[in-house]
C-alpha cells in the first residue's frame, strides 16, 4: 500500500510516522493496538492527539520514545525523526535519543518523582547524562530552569524532595526534567489529567510557552478537546487504533469531516451554542479483539452504508491541509452522491 | 487480522478447561508435575493402611532379626527383602514412610483448616466491628508476623506443653501441635478477609439486610467468601507447606508428636542417628518423601499465586 | 520525630510486658515451682519457709511486679535441670549463638540481594530461571533437613567439615569465648552457617526480586528511562535504592528469626548455643529456662524492631520530616 500521505510541504518534517503498527500477542491471538497509523509532525507545531481511552495514543507515544512495554512491540511502519529512522534503532542509540532528543511528560506527577532523591539530583542527573557539562554548570541550567516553570525560590527549593511539591509543582518539576536535555520534540501524555482543575490550565500553558521558546514541537495527548482547542495547531483523532482524521485545530473543530469526529465534537458543550443540544455517539468503541471488517466506527456510524462494511477506508488527503479516512469523501462515493 | 480469535468452548467442563486458570496450569509443567506428585502422596497416605505391605505399629509383625536391612538386598539372617529396607527395629520404611505421611499430611490440614477457620472468624469481626476490636486485633496481627511462624508454633507448643500436666502430654501431643501450628498462621487470612469485610460492611446489601432483621454478619459471610476464595486458597496451600515443614521440625526436634506416632520428622530423626553407622537408607528415604512434599505443595502454591495474580508475573 | 519514638518505644514496652506475663504464667502455674527446687523429701516447713521466702504467698500483681524486676536485673532463677543460675547458663552459651547468627546472617544478606537484583534484572534468562528454581527448593527444604543433608555429604561421606560442635575456642576477655581465632572453630562453623543462613538467604533473594520488579515497573522508573538515563543508572541508582528500602526492614526482622532459627540448627550440629538449650528445657519442661528465652528472644525482636523503624525513617525521606508536622 502506498504512503497515505503525501509530504505536505517542502520541508522535511520533525517527525513522521508511516504506517505504525503496534501489536500484542496474547494466546488467544495477536491484538492489533495500533493499526497503520500515520502522522506528520512540523518543526515548532504543536499536535493534539485525542480519542478515547483505549484508542492508542499512549501507545503511539510510548512506540515513538521506544518505551513500549513487553510483550507490547512494534509489528510493522515506520518512525522518522528529522529524517533519521528511529524506530529500529539499537537500545543504546535509542536511550541517546531519550531526553537528549525527544523528551516525555508523564499523566502523574505523585508518581512520576523517585522520591528518594532531591529535585535536584534528577535534574542534574538527566542533564549531566545528555550533555558534558560540570556538576555546578547543572546545577545553575537546573535552577534557571526550574524557575522559568515556575517554581517559586527555586535557588532553594531545588534541594527538596518531590514530597515536599504539591500537584502542580511536582508537574512542572516533570516538565523541568522533561525539557532539561533541551529535546526538539515533546510527548506530553496527559498532562494535566491528575491535576486539579484549578492548576490544569498553567500547567498547559507552561508547557506551551517553553516548548514554543525552544522551538521543540508538542505531541499533547489528551482526551479534553477544550485542551486541545486552545493549545493544538493541528490535531489527530484516533479511534480504535487507527486515525479518523488529521487537520488544523479550527477547522476539525468548527466543521469535523469523520462522522466520529463530527460526534466527538457534538459531545463537547461550547460557549457560543450553549443553546445546542449536546450529541452523543450511541454505543461504545470496540474491544481490539472486536474490532470490527471494513472501517473500525461503521456499527455507530450514523451514515454508514455498504462499503464501510466492506473496506477500510485510508486516509483521503482532501486538499485543504487536512486527512480523513472516511468513504465519505472518496471520489467515488462523491460522484454517485453529486449523480 | 482480528479474526485470529478462537471461538470460546461452551459446556461447563469446556468452559472450566478454556478458563485462564486450566490454561495457565497446562502451559505450566512445573505446577503439573507439582499437583501429579502432591496427589500420590495424599493419595498414598490417605490408603496407607491399604497399600502399605506392613503394619509397622504392630509389634506382632516385626522381627528384630529383621533391623538393618538395606534396601532390595535379601536380610543376612532371615532373608526377607524389603524395596526401601528396614530400621533398627526391623520395621519396613516404606511402611513407615506411608504412615508417616499420614500423620504429618492429617496434622498440616488440621492445622491449615484450624488456622484458615480462626483467621476468617477474626478476620470479619475485626472487619466489622472497626474500633478498638479492630486495632487490638490487627496490633497483635502486626507483631505476631514479625516471628517466623515456625518458631511461633515452636514457642506456643513448649508453653502450652508446661501447662499440660504431664501424664496427659502425649495424648494430646499432637492436638496441642496442631493448635500451636495453627495459631501461628491465621494473620494472613484475617488480613484479607478483614480488607474485604471493611469494602463490603457499608454496602447496600448489608444495610438492607439489618433493616429487614438478618444478621449482617452471616450475609456478609455469603458475599465476602466468594471475593476471598482466591487469596484463601493461595494462602492455605502455601501455609500447608508451612505446616508440613512446622510439624516435621518439631518432631525432628523431639518435642512433636510422640514416638509411638512416628510422623516423616521423627523418621528422619531416627534415621539421623544412623548416619554415622551406614545406614543411609533410614535417613535417606523419609528426607525425600517430605522434600517432595513440601516442595510440590509450595510449587502449587507459587504458581496459585501467579495464576491468581497476573500482574506478577 | 521525638513522638514517633516515643509511640515505638511504649509499643515494646507493652510487648514484652505482654511475654513477661506469659513467662511469668509459665513459672507460676506449672508444676509446683516448691517442689521442683526441694525435691520431694523436704518437710512441710521447709516448704512453707521457701514458699515465704520466694513470695508465692503475695498477691498476683505483686509476685508478678517482683519476677518483672528481677528479669530486669537478670535474674530467673535456677534451672530445675541443670541446677545453674538461668543467666549464667544462657550468658555463656551466647557468644557461640550469636557467632552463628552473624556470619550466617551477613552472607544470607550478602547473597539474597546479590541474586535478587540478578533475577529481577534478567528474568527469564536461563540462569536467573535455575536460580529462581533452587530458590524455591531452598524455601521448601525444612531447615533440619538442610543441616542433616549437609553433614551426611561433607561430614560422613566426603569428611572435610566437622559434623559437631563449635572446634575449639579462645577465651577473650573472661566470657565471650570465640570460634572465629582458631582453625578448627572456623570449620566447625562452615556447616551450621549454610544451614542457617540458607534459608534467609533465599527468602531475602525472592523478597528483593518482586520488590525489584514492582519497582521497575514504576511511574518514575519509566520517567526516568524516557530522559534517556542509562541503564546502570536506572536499575541502580533509582531502582535499586528504591527496593532496599523495604528490604532494609524486613531483613531486619530476619536477622531476628536467624537467631530463633538457630534452635534448629545448633540441635542438628550440637552447637552449644542458647538455641539448643532451649529445645532442652521444653523437653524436659524446665520452666527457669523456658521463661528467660521466651523473654531473651522477645527482647531481641523488639529491639531489631525498634532499630529497623529508626533505620527506615533515615532512609526513607519522606518519614522524615513531615511525620510529626502531618500529626501522623
Amino acid at each position: 500500500m502506498s504512503a497515505p500521505i503525501e509530504k505536505p510541504s517542502e520541508k522535511t518534517p520533525l517527525l513522521s510516522v508511516r504506517d505504525l503498527i503496534v501489536e500484542f500477542p496474547t494466546r488467544r491471538g495477536t491484538l492489533r493496538a495500533l493499526d497503520r497509523v500515520s502522522f506528520d509532525i512540523a518543526e515548532g507545531e504543536v499536535l493534539g492527539m485525542v480519542g478515547e481511552s483505549g484508542a492508542g495514543k499512549s501507545l503511539t507515544g510510548a512506540a515513538i520514545i521506544g518505551l513500549l512495554e513487553p510483550p507490547g512491540r512494534i509489528a510493522g511502519g515506520e518512525i522518522w525523526l528529522r529524517g533519521q529512522r528511529i524506530d529500529n534503532l539499537p537500545r543504546e542509540k535509542m536511550r541517546r535519543i531519550r531526553g537528549r532528543r525527544i523528551g516525555m511528560v508523564f499523566q502523574d506527577p505523585l508518581t512520576s518523582l523517585n522520591p528518594l532523591y532531591t529535585v535536584a539530583q534528577q535534574l542534574i542527573e538527566t542533564i549531566r547524562t545528555h550533555m558534558d557539562v560540570s556538576d555546578a554548570e547543572a546545577r545553575k541550567r537546573a535552577v534557571a530552569l526550574l524557575d522559568r516553570v515556575g517554581i517559586p525560590a527555586a535557588a532553594r527549593r531545588i534541594d527538596d524532595y518531590p514530597h515536599h511539591f504539591s500537584g502542580g509543582m511536582r508537574q512542572r518539576v516533570v516538565i523541568a526534567l522533561a525539557l532539561c536535555a533541551e529535546p526538539e520534540l515533546v510527548l506530553a501524555d496527559e498532562p494535566t489529567t491528575a491535576l486539579d482543575v484549578s492548576v490544569q490550565a498553567q500547567i498547559i500553558d507552561v508547557l506551551k510557552e517553553i516548548c514554543a521558546e525552544r522551538g521543540a514541537s508538542v505531541m499533547l495527548i489528551t482526551h479534553d478537546m477544550g485542551v486541545i482547542a486552545e493549545t493544538a495547531d493541528r490535531v489527530a483523532v484516533l479511534y480504535a487504533g487507527r486515525v479518523a482524521e488529521i487537520g488544523p485545530v479550527r477547522d476539525v473543530i468548527q466543521a469535523a469531516e469523520h462522522p466520529y469526529t463530527a460526534g466527538l465534537m457534538g459531545s463537547i458543550p461550547t460557549l457560543t451554542q450553549t443553546a445546542a443540544r449536546l450529541t452523543q455517539i450511541p454505543g461504545s468503541m470496540p474491544r481490539l479483539n472486536a474490532i470490527p471488517r471494513g472501517c473500525a466506527f461503521n456499527p455507530r456510524c450514523p451514515k454508514v452504508f455498504d462499503r464501510c462494511r466492506t473496506d477500510r477506508p485510508e486516509l483521503i488527503d482532501r486538499d485543504n491541509g487536512r486527512h480523513v479516512s472516511c468513504w465519505l469523501y472518496d471520489s467515488a462515493t462523491q460522484k454517485v452522491a453529486h449523480d | 487480522m482480528t479474526e485470529l480469535h478462537k471461538p470460546r468452548p461452551t459446556g461447563r467442563f469446556g468452559r472450566a478447561w478454556d478458563s485462564d486458570i486450566a490454561y495457565s496450569f497446562r502451559q505450566s509443567p512445573v505446577a503439573v508435575v507439582a499437583a501429579v506428585v502432591s496427589l500420590i502422596l495424599i493419595l498414598g497416605a490417605v490408603f496407607a493402611p491399604l497399600i502399605a505391605p506392613y503394619d509397622p505399629f504392630n509389634p506382632a509383625s516385626l522381627n528384630l532379626m529383621d533391623g538393618f536391612t538395606p534396601p532390595m538386598e535379601p536380610n543376612a539372617f532371615t532373608g526377607n527383602v524389603y524395596w526401601l529396607g528396614t530400621d533398627n527395629q526391623g520395621r519396613d520404611v516404606f511402611s513407615t514412610i506411608l504412615y508417616g505421611a499420614r500423620i504429618s499430611l492429617f496434622v498440616g490440614f488440621a492445622a491449615v483448616l484450624f488456622a484458615m477457620t480462626l483467621g476468617i472468624t477474626l478476620g470479619l469481626i475485626a472487619g466489622y466491628r472497626g474500633g478498638w476490636v479492630d486495632s487490638l486485633l490487627m496490633r497483635v496481627a502486626d507483631v505476631q508476623l514479625t516471628f517466623p511462624s515456625i518458631l511461633l508454633a515452636l514457642l506456643i507448643f513448649g508453653v502450652a506443653r508446661g501447662f499440660i500436666p504431664p501424664a496427659y502430654r502425649e495424648a494430646m501431643a499432637i492436638w496441642v501441635l496442631i493448635v500451636a501450628i495453627g495459631l501461628s498462621e491465621w494473620v494472613q487470612y484475617a488480613r484479607v478477609v478483614r480488607g474485604a469485610t471493611m469494602v463490603e460492611k457499608n454496602k447496600e446489601y448489608v444495610q438492607a439486610a439489618r433493616v429487614i432483621g438478618a444478621h449482617p454478619v452471616k450475609i456478609l459471610l455469603r458475599h465476602i467468601l466468594p471475593n476471598v476464595m482466591g487469596p484463601v486458597l493461595v494462602i492455605a496451600t502455601i501455609g500447608l507447606a508451612l505446616a508440613i515443614i512446622a510439624e516435621a521440625t518439631l518432631s525432628f526436634l523431639g518435642v512433636g508428636v510422640p514416638p509411638t506416632q512416628p510422623s516423616l520428622g521423627t523418621l528422619i530423626r531416627i534415621g539421623q542417628q544412623y548416619l554415622f553407622s551406614g545406614e543411609w537408607w533410614i535417613l535417606l528415604f523419609p528426607s525425600i518423601t517430605l522434600l517432595a512434599l513440601a516442595l510440590s505443595v509450595n510449587l502449587l502454591g507459587d504458581w496459585l499465586r501467579d495464576a491468581l495474580n497476573p500482574r506478577l508475573r | 520525630m521525638l513522638a514517633f519514638i516515643l509511640r515505638r518505644v511504649l509499643q515494646s514496652v507493652i510487648v514484652m510486658l505482654t511475654v513477661a506475663l506469659v513467662a511469668f504464667s509459665l513459672f507460676r502455674f506449672v508444676g509446683d515451682p516448691i517442689v521442683s527446687m526441694l525435691g520431694q523429701e523436704a518437710t512441710l516447713a521447709e516448704r512453707a519457709a521457701l514458699r515465704d521466702a520466694l513470695g508465692l504467698n503475695d498477691p498476683f500483681v505483686v509476685q508478678f511486679f517482683s519476677f518483672v524486676t528481677r528479669a530486669i536485673s537478670g535474674d530467673f532463677g535456677i534451672s530445675y535441670r541443670l541446677q545453674q543460675p538461668v543467666m549464667e547458663l544462657i550468658l555463656s552459651r551466647l557468644p557461640a549463638t550469636l557467632e552463628l547468627a552473624l556470619v550466617s546472617g551477613i552472607a544470607a544478606f550478602i547473597f539474597g540481594v546479590g541474586f535478587g537484583v540478578y533475577t529481577a534484572l534478567r528474568r527469564g534468562g536461563w540462569l536467573s530461571s535455575s536460580i529462581m528454581t533452587v530458590s524455591l527448593i531452598g524455601v521448601s527444604l525444612p531447615t533440619f533437613l538442610i543441616g542433616v543433608l549437609l553433614i551426611w555429604v561433607f561430614a560422613v561421606e566426603l569428611q572435610w567439615l566437622p559434623s559437631f560442635g563449635r572446634g575449639e575456642v579462645v577465651d577473650l576477655d573472661g566470657w565471650w569465648r570465640t570460634g572465629f581465632l582458631t582453625e578448627s572453630g572456623r570449620m566447625s562453623l562452615i556447616l551450621p552457617a549454610i544451614t542457617l543462613g540458607l534459608y534467609q538467604m533465599t527468602l531475602i533473594m525472592r523478597l528483593v526480586r518482586a520488590e525489584m520488579l514492582e519497582v521497575l515497573r514504576a511511574d518514575y522508573i519509566k520517567f526516568a528511562r524516557a530522559r534517556g538515563l542509562s541503564n546502570r543508572a536506572v536499575n541502580f541508582g533509582h531502582a535499586l535504592k528504591n527496593t532496599l528500602v523495604p528490604v532494609i526492614t524486613i531483613t531486619g526482622l530476619q536477622l531476628g528469626s536467624i537467631i530463633a532459627f538457630s534452635i534448629i540448627t545448633e540441635t542438628v550440629f550440637q552447637w552449644p548455643g542458647v538455641g539448643a538449650l532451649f529445645i532442652n528445657s521444653v523437653r524436659f519442661v524446665d520452666v527457669p529456662v523456658m521463661a528467660a528465652y521466651l523473654m531473651l528472644i522477645a527482647l531481641v525482636f523488639v529491639v531489631i524492631n525498634l532499630i529497623v523503624d529508626l533505620l527506615y525513617y533515615l532512609v526513607d525521606p519522606r518519614l522524615r520530616l513531615d511525620r510529626s508536622a502531618a500529626g501522623h
